[in-house]
């Protein structure tokens, strides 16, 4: 059986994880860093602690808005950004409760509009996610403001081949 | 020139002004675009963030589409630009993944296709020179900050766009227009990208730095060429001390003298025709 960081150094490829050696830059850099529960770079060494349930039920693997900044100046090409992505895949196959609930339930609306017309319709991707998250009246103002704009629109062309379109989803799906 | 032109989904709803003005400053420019046949979403952040796999069949699916019109591909949107990039990256290093994906998509993937921003296409391709020889109505007093964020930059051996720390493409745009490209140092900073649903108050912290810091910088508005960043810009930041956001072909296409520009700056949440009055742009 592998350790926590094995799996994670395999599923990444690339530099392993345990080249950082712990400089702060990744986190120095970071723009969410003040809104982590863990910094960056304690990821890493918690993945090589074999921290696996706090890791994967952290809020900061989904707070990361994936901006790069870390693997742009990381010394050691330790790709961060990569590392958060694999997380938060890992996070999902284990079924472990996710520490930001309302971020996957946006990327779940999200990808589910892509699957339904190939194209994303943001008014029904966003009555989607309300729904989910039961968070039904932030934004609305703002939202119907866009629609008295003609901004946007409750029915938008679709991608007419949808059946190449599902196949990517249904070949990928896990 | 002709490219084949990939809107992307952001720009047929909350980025519509992009997509418009993109058409607009492209059809002045001599420059003819060709919509991608029967295009599909890039997966955007929601598909890497969540399934890898799936984030490179999807920006796959459109690059194979765009092949067979043998043209450089102008996607203007950062973040479909970046999908596109990073599946580039991918494809082209992993056989294995390629094959698979190959296979998924049902057709091959033959490296063809050069993905490119308008700014680069403008910048390199078109030139400041004619560019400048075009402008029909100085930007005078117009002090724009430019706003590149993160999706066009980094990371940067996949990207290949512009200096990634501090970009001048855009700034040199801005220049041959007649305006004022203020220096700052938030050129690439992020502004909390699809966080502006699930946490909207990170997005709020951002952008209200991001006002100060344009603010400081002796900026009158905030140019980007991103929907994200624009949509986050423009109703993220706080009520006082906000400036006023543009994509940057709309400025290019009020320097131009072309015809839309007033619709488009009413679709905007911050409305910017009071500074445009008030500088005598409209």
């Amino acid at each position: 059986m592998n350790t926590f960081l094995e799996e994670v150094n395999d599923r990444m490829g690339g530099v392993p994880i345990q080249s950082c050696f712990h400089c702060r830059k990744c986190t120095a850099g970071c723009p969410i860093a003040f809104a982590m529960e863990y910094n960056p770079n304690a990821i890493i060494k918690m993945i090589q602690m074999g921290m696996r349930e706090k890791v994967l039920g952290s809020s900061t693997i989904w707070l990361c808005a994936s901006c790069e900044t870390c693997v742009t100046r990381c010394p050691n090409d330790v790709d961060i950004a990569q590392m958060m992505d694999t997380l938060r895949e890992m996070t999902i196959e284990s079924g472990v409760d996710a520490g930001e609930k309302n971020i996957v339930k946006f990327h779940e609306a999200f990808l589910s509009s892509i699957k339904m017309g190939g194209r994303i319709n943001e008014p029904t991707m966003l009555v989607h996610y309300k729904l989910k998250t039961g968070d039904l009246f932030s934004d609305l103002g703002l939202g119907m403001s866009m629609f008295m704009k003609g901004k946007i629109k409750p029915i938008s062309p679709r991608t007419k081949d949808m059946k190449s379109v599902r196949k990517i989803f249904k070949s990928t799906d896990k | 020139m002709k490219v084949s032109y990939y809107p992307g989904c952001s720009l047929h709803a909350t980025g519509k002004e992009y997509d418009q003005s993109v058409k607009a400053v492209s059809d002045a420019l001599g420059i003819e675009l060709k919509e991608v046949d029967d295009w599909s979403c890039c997966g955007a952040s929601s598909a890497h963030m969540t399934n890898f796999k799936l984030s490179v069949a999807l920006p796959a699916r459109n690059i194979i589409a765009a092949q067979n019109d043998k043209l450089d591909m102008m996607v203007p949107c950062a973040a479909c630009f970046n999908r596109f990039k990073g599946a580039q990256h991918h494809l082209e290093r992993d056989e294995s993944l390629k094959a698979e994906i190959e296979e998924i998509v049902g057709a091959k993937y033959d490296a063809s296709v050069a993905v490119r921003n308008p700014i680069d296409i403008i910048y390199n391709d078109i030139g400041l020179e004619e560019l400048g020889k075009a402008v029909t109505r100085k930007l005078d007093g117009l002090k724009p900050v430019s706003y590149y964020g993160c999706l066009l930059l980094r990371p940067p051996e996949v990207c290949q766009f512009d200096d990634y720390e501090n970009p001048y493409m855009m700034d040199g745009i801005m220049g041959a227009l007649g305006a004022d490209a203020r220096k700052w140092s938030c050129k690439t900073d992020c502004c909390g990208g699809s966080l502006t649903l699930g946490k909207t108050e990170i997005v709020v912290h951002l952008v209200d730095k991001m006002m100060m810091m344009a603010r400081e910088a002796g900026a009158n508005c905030i140019v980007t060429a991103c929907p994200v960043c624009f949509a986050n810009l423009d109703t993220r930041a706080s009520e006082k001390g906000r400036l006023p956001a543009f994509y940057f072909t709309e400025v290019m296409a009020l320097a131009l003298g072309l015809k839309g520009t007033e619709g488009w700056f009413k679709m905007h949440n911050v409305d910017p025709r009071p500074l445009l009055t008030s500088l005598g742009l409209i």
